[in-house]
């Protein structure tokens, strides 16, 4: 990993605070997020900061800090999922894979984000995982499906 | 180039280049400000200061607008004193409502603000952000649920001290004051000096209290509850209880501490004059048997830190002393306990610092002997203060006592460890007589006195020639350090103390003292080192006593044992 | 045989057509090579495709690749050349056809499926009407009979085209087309006849002011970078285009980067500075790519680089890519951006003309202020004058969005009018509804309504009804925009925008937002200060308005209330409509919706009971059903299910 950060920051001067967001753009498309390693190799190699590296890179919309599990887990908080206790659900979600809205599982399987309405209040609540839909989601049956992931991430 | 502009219907003096807020200070007219930092570059963040331009009909923000020729304003008119108060209402609409809960209840910028404003309702409503408290570390306690985002603190921790622990970390409503990767302040690059603390407006960052256990070992039979407080103390205290800057209470706080029930009374100045005794005695010993130099001071808490994490490689630079506060701890439960036949396991001991990074020193693993720590309970100026008023105690009407013996008395040269530059002079004193064994013939060296932040002094010890540095905020040893690194000049002899101006300025002194308020403590110490008959701390009697019955000789084993340590490097992200 | 052509041609354009900047017309040798490398004359078809990212976006790489599949297939012999995006974004796919002799051919609406039919067609000679769009005035080749004139269409008539002149016309990546149609002439002449002062002189002459938004006189601002004594200065090129519904500046990238180019050239010989940043949005991938080829070509030309044209001028150009912050088109934003720090606004005096980039003074432009640049230096300030109001000279490019037959990008003079744009150039209201409002000038912006529609454009007029210029976007609404919903969506924009510096904008847009979410959905809740709160929100929203627009610390802030204010003093009706009835005249606010049960139609089928989430409708089997309106939460799920049309939005 560290030589992936080196050969990034070899392409601009050393120092080159100015390089600050080009580097941080070209080291996410490489690893597909900013992980705390590489700010502080971008850190030392610029000689900034690490809270204005991860200051500078949170105030911009491009930059993520986790990188997205294999199974990227949508909860939708619309009216509909909201009244029918999306809440429940997300609480039992972040139980079940044991991180919050914006982050990953440390096995790398899951990500979970919380979304505005997805427009398919008919069924409430729902969960969208890579995109699939699992409708009228309950406390219950979010063991059943996480661990149908986890079972065909087994077999 | 000065010139005429018109203030609310008045004529007044501006000058060429300067903001508004300048013309109209140096008038004593006022607007509030929240972001506002004096000295430094304006943000116009918080937007308290506008003021109406007549000309262009436009609110501009008195702190970053330059004076024109043929300007006109208004600093009070409706429109202003209107949108001021929809300002105050709007922070207020994302503040939690808990003022009589808050440390700085009564002293709170935005309290004052929404009190002068006449804010009696709460018209807007909306919903508040919640972010968590961060209570990890052992000197400064973070709820940004408080903060207004002045980036006051952001400013200080980066232009004065040179640490960037902290940054402004997202964007819009979102936004926060933190450590990168929004980690806790206890395992950031936070060296724990508290300068954020000072300049905080509202209750977002305070130093962390020990007020529970300390108040239950002072009602505990069993213990044996001492306290020691440091220099800068006697000088600053008085403010909490709003008495002019400067005033010297050292005999009517040793009353009041005895009074809260606090069972010996120790002056840290002792412990000062005795790491002068150590230190003085390392620096001889370095240039004699040709060790490392420059020679730094170790005494700031905060500066170890900061060296640990920036500048591991020049740690061997460091004194091996411990600082005034662990000397006073670790001498406490030795000397102290054997002679007046305490269990060291029965003493609990405190001390008055005017610090936040010292409540992180006494934690460290290194200040500890045989698994008692050296002190148990660091306590700040300001938690003096409260503790005082706790206890119901008049400090007006309290007549003065003397600390308690030994390990009480002091020399001049201790007292002045709490201002910049105080360390440097009493070791040169020390110094000069234990490699000629004459006393120096002029004591005060003026070139290391002041508020600047950084000094230099050339003094003469028999044919050498001693160079040494002073410099206070740690960007400004930052600096430092990069000239030594580069070997751009050779020191024997460098002092360093994290905030600026010293320990009278440190981060646990009474909130929002003004740059003459402090000056007003600094001229204290050098008034009482003009007038105390010992200036030096060889000549401290205890001191003397104490080498003679205990340790033995400064640099000896006894000393080794008690009084030095060692430093690592800490892997923290920078 | 390839490079060897490219450099004859290369010697060529660089000795005898722009060394020779005066005049050129007499030489008929010359001019043959030009009308060649103008694609004037062609000795072969050729076929163009409208490629810039609307065109992409309507499926302009599928034609591509199936008109490339027919010459292969069909063995014909033809050109095929990527333009950029002439503005028609509506009738996109864009196809152009050019035969030799011939005029070239423009059509519309050419997906893949069409390619075979229509070139099987114009390679036989004819052209149907069908997709016609209209035919070139190709100098030197005859006419199609019958064929209309491009610019004789409704939507390109009004138009004065300067900037976007060559968009959608050229091959945006080939330097010869755009030097043999004139390009890089203005930026010799300027090197070789003007003083830089002489520049900013004849700039300001022109009349030109800045695109942008605040429409700052740009020589008056090059003045002032001129002025500065600096061993550095800068020049800088907002290319952050970050308004919704706002696509000029990536428009005029895609389909002509070399005039951006050539502007900044003369504007950087102008104040003096040799280094020049373009700070361009991530998001538009294919701009960038263009720009950075068109920058290439251009040092290839020795038209970037040191020393140009041994005239002792240097003149770089570097891109920055936006990390997604709209607030970084603010100017000392973007600074703090490039230097590498968080986008955030800084006061100002002092301008950066005299504090800019790494603290040199520097001047900021917009994509279509130096756009500009190169034929009022060509054709002179007096020609640029005549165009336009007076305060307002020139012509603005606008993107037409919104409820209007043709959407896209259209470049009129300052002074039409909005009515003439909506109703002759956009083709009216769609589906003939009736007008409402047209928001100009984005999220800064406020919108101007019937009787406001013949005001001349120009920059005082529109802040006058209480809108402005802006970046140019241009949305058409109709009687079925709810305009509570409206400033929701740009109030909403701007809170996630706001960069949270200055209170008024941070904690104040949020307040906004949410006074109006307030009013456009109904309480999930019980909560019986709600009402209280939501009337008393209302009360509040001119004088916290007021209060943003006043104290923020810059422009975003300062003009982020403009949307509510303007639509709270223009439709107050429907304000009031949301708030005491609840209800939304538009239909738009989902919240609000109130659906009812046809009992004439309904069947009792139970279908909606199912698949309502909120328990919401009540009945038995095979009986006509009703939906608690308390318990409604208007997602519409009941309306859909529906296969009897019994349930209806009331």
């Amino acid at each position: 990993m560290e030589n992936n950060f080196k050969e990034i920051l070899t392409r601009y001067p050393e120092g080159s605070v100015e390089n600050l967001i080009p580097i941080l753009q070209d080291i996410q498309e490489a690893e597909g997020y900013l992980s705390e390693e590489s700010v502080a190799s971008v850190a030392r190699y610029l000689d900034m900061p690490a809270s204005k590296i991860y200051g500078e890179a949170t105030f911009y919309n491009q930059f993520r800090f986790t990188p997205l599990g294999k199974y990227h887990v949508q909860v939708c908080c619309g009216t509909a999922c909201h009244v029918l206790g999306a809440a429940t659900v997300l609480e039992e979600i972040q139980k079940n894979i044991g991180v919050e809205s914006g982050q990953t599982s440390k096995d790398g399987l899951f990500s979970l984000e919380v979304v505005a309405c997805i427009g398919a209040c008919g069924l409430a609540p729902v969960i969208s995982v890579n995109g699939n839909f699992h409708a009228k989601v309950t406390g219950e049956s979010i063991k059943e499906i996480m661990d149908n992931y986890r079972n065909q991430e087994k077999s | 180039m000065s010139f005429l502009i018109n203030v609310n219907n008045k004529d007044i003096e501006a000058r060429e280049g300067e903001t508004i807020l300048d013309s109209l200070n140096r008038e004593g007219l006022n607007v509030p400000t929240l972001c506002h930092l004096k000295g430094k570059l304006p943000t116009g963040s918080c937007r308290m200061c506008v003021v109406e331009d007549i000309n262009s009909g436009r609110l501009v923000a008195a702190c970053a607008s330059p004076v024109y020729e043929g300007m006109k304003i208004q600093t009070h008119s409706h429109r202003v004193v209107e949108s001021r108060k929809m300002i105050v209402e709007l922070l207020l609409s994302n503040h939690p409502d808990d003022c009589l809960y808050c440390v700085r209840n009564k002293n709170c910028e935005l309290q004052d603000l929404s009190d002068e404003l006449q804010v009696r309702e709460r018209r807007i409503k909306g919903k508040k952000n919640n972010i968590n408290l961060d209570r990890s570390s052992p000197s400064i306690v973070r709820d940004p649920d408080k903060c207004i985002l002045c980036g006051r603190c952001v400013r200080v921790c980066e232009e004065v001290m040179g640490v960037s622990c902290i940054d402004f970390i997202n964007r819009g409503s979102d936004s926060f004051v933190g450590p990168a990767f929004n980690k806790s302040l206890n395992t950031s690059s936070c060296v724990k000096c508290g300068q954020c603390i000072m300049v905080c407006p509202t209750g977002a960052l305070s130093e962390k209290s020990h007020f529970p256990e300390l108040i239950s070992m002072l009602n505990n039979p069993e213990k044996t509850v001492v306290v020691q407080y440091a220099p800068a103390i006697s000088v600053s205290l008085a403010e909490e209880f709003d008495m002019p800057a400067g005033v010297d209470i050292t005999g009517i706080m040793n009353a009041a501490l005895r009074k809260i029930g606090f069972n010996y009374v120790f002056d840290t100045t002792f412990t000062a004059d005795l790491t002068i005794m150590e230190e003085a005695g390392e620096l001889a010993e370095r240039i004699n048997e040709g060790g490392k130099l420059p020679m730094i001071t170790s005494c700031c808490p905060g500066w170890i830190k900061f060296a640990e994490q920036f500048y591991p490689d020049m740690l061997p630079n460091l004194s091996t002393c411990k600082s005034p506060q662990q000397m006073m701890g670790a001498v406490i439960k030795s000397y102290w306990a054997e002679k007046s036949e305490v269990k060291p396991d029965d003493i609990y001991s405190v001390s008055v610092m005017p610090c936040t990074a010292k409540k992180f020193e006494a934690q460290r693993e290194e200040m500890t002997s045989k698994g008692i720590s050296d002190v148990d309970a660091v306590i700040t100026t300001r938690e003096l203060g409260q503790l005082i008023r706790m206890y119901g105690i008049d400090i007006n009407s309290m007549a003065p006592e003397t600390t308690d013996s030994p390990l009480g008395s002091r020399s001049s040269a201790g007292k002045l460890f709490a201002a910049s530059g105080g360390v440097m002079e009493a070791a040169m004193r020390t110094a000069y007589y234990m490699i000629t064994g004459e006393e120096l013939l002029r004591f005060k060296i003026e070139a290391l006195r002041g508020m600047d932040g950084s000094k230099e002094a050339s003094v003469k010890i028999g044919d050498m020639n001693v160079n040494v540095a002073v410099v206070n905020g740690l960007a400004n040893a930052r600096k430092l350090m990069e000239k030594v690194k580069k070997g751009e000049k050779e020191y024997h002899f460098i002092e360093v103390m994290a905030c600026p101006g010293g320990c009278i300025n440190g981060g646990g002194q009474h909130i929002g003292a003004s740059e003459d308020e402090i000056k007003a403590r600094m001229k204290t110490l050098y008034d009482i080192d003009d007038k105390e008959t010992v200036k030096v701390s060889h000549k401290n009697p205890e001191i003397v006593e104490l080498y003679e019955k205990f340790l033995g000789k400064p640099m000896g084993k006894k000393s080794h044992e008690l009084l030095h340590t060692d430093y690592f490097k800490r892997e923290v992200l920078l | 045989m390839n490079t060897q052509y490219n450099d004859s041609v290369k010697e060529f354009l660089v000795n005898d057509v722009l060394r020779d900047f005066t005049d050129n017309s007499n030489d008929p040798d010359l001019l043959e090579k030009i009308s060649e490398l103008r694609h004037d004359k062609v000795d072969e078809p050729v076929i163009y495709v409208g490629a810039g990212t609307c065109g992409l976006g309507a499926g302009a790489g599928k034609t591509l690749e199936a008109v490339k599949n027919y010459i292969k297939e069909k063995g014909v012999s033809a050109t095929v050349t990527e333009t950029g995006c002439i503005g028609l974004c509506a009738v996109e796919p864009i196809m152009d056809v050019q035969l030799p002799g011939y005029n070239r051919v423009s059509f519309q609406n050419i997906t893949s499926d069409r390619v075979e039919a229509l070139l099987d067609e114009i390679f036989q000679y004819r052209v149907s009407s069908e997709n016609l769009l209209g035919q070139f005035d190709t100098p030197g080749s005859k006419e199609w009979e019958g064929v209309k004139y491009l610019q004789e269409h409704p939507f390109f008539a009004p138009q004065k085209r300067l900037v976007l002149k060559n968009c959608g016309v050229v091959n945006p990546v080939d330097i010869k087309e755009y030097i043999a149609r004139g390009g890089y002439k203005s930026y010799m002449k300027t090197l070789n006849l003007y003083s830089p002062l002489e520049v900013c002189e004849i700039i300001e002459k022109s009349g030109l002011r800045g695109r942008g938004g605040g429409g700052f006189p740009t020589g008056r601002k090059w003045k002032f970078a001129n002025s500065e004594e600096s061993d550095q200065k800068y020049l800088i090129c907002n290319a952050d285009e970050g308004d919704p519904g706002a696509f000029m500046d990536r428009a005029v990238i895609e389909g002509d980067p070399h005039r951006l180019i050539e502007g900044m050239a003369i504007g950087a010989y102008a104040i003096g500075a040799t280094e020049a940043y373009v700070y361009i949005r991530a998001e538009y991938p294919l701009a960038i790519q263009r720009l950075e080829i068109a920058i290439e070509q251009a040092r290839d030309y020795g038209l970037v680089g040191e020393n140009i044209f041994e005239t002792g001028v240097d003149f770089d150009i570097k891109i920055k890519k936006g990390a997604g912050a709209f607030v970084c088109g603010e100017e000392t934003a973007l600074i703090h951006s490039i230097e590498g720090r968080r986008g955030m606004p800084r006061p100002r005096p002092p301008f950066p003309t005299t504090i800019g980039l790494f603290g040199k003074p520097s001047v900021i432009n917009n994509v279509e202020t130096y756009a500009n640049v190169s034929e009022i230096l060509l054709k002179g300030p007096e020609w640029f004058a005549s165009t336009g109001t007076e305060n307002s000279k020139g012509t603005k490019v606008f993107a037409l969005s919104g409820k209007i037959a043709l959407t896209g990008l259209v470049e009129i003079p300052m002074g039409t009018t909005v009515r003439e744009i909506v109703f002759d150039i956009a083709g009216g209201i769609l589906d003939n509804r009736k007008f409402k409002a047209v928001q100009i000038g984005g999220p800064s912006g406020g919108c101007i309504t019937e009787e406001n529609l013949d005001i001349q454009i120009d920059y005082e007029s529109l802040v006058n009804v209480g809108a402005m210029m802006g970046s140019g976007g241009l949305v058409v609404m109709d009687e079925n925009t709810c305009m509570v919903d409206v400033a929701k969506f740009f109030m909403g924009f701007i809170q996630r925008e706001s960069c949270g510096k200055c209170i008024p904008c941070r904690e104040g847009t949020r307040r906004l937002l949410e006074i109006l979410e307030g009013i456009t959905s109904k309480p999930d809740g019980n909560d019986e200060t709600e009402t209280l709160d939501r009337f008393k929100g209302v009360m509040q929203i001119e004088s916290l308005s007021r209060v943003i627009r006043d104290t923020s610390l810059c422009g975003l802030g300062q003009t982020a209330p403009n949307p509510v204010m303007s639509t709270h003093e223009k439709f107050r009706d429907e304000y009031e409509a949301h708030l005491y009835d609840r209800h939304c005249p538009a239909g738009v606010c989902q919240n609000l919706k109130v659906y009812k049960i046809d009992v004439d139609k309904c069947t009792g089928c139970t279908v909606c009971v199912k698949k309502c989430p909120v328990d919401a409708i009540i009945g038995s089997r095979k009986q006509p059903h009703f939906i608690v309106e308390d318990k409604c939460i208007g997602c519409g799920a009941c309306y859909e299910a529906c296969k009897f049309d019994a349930i209806e939005v009331v």
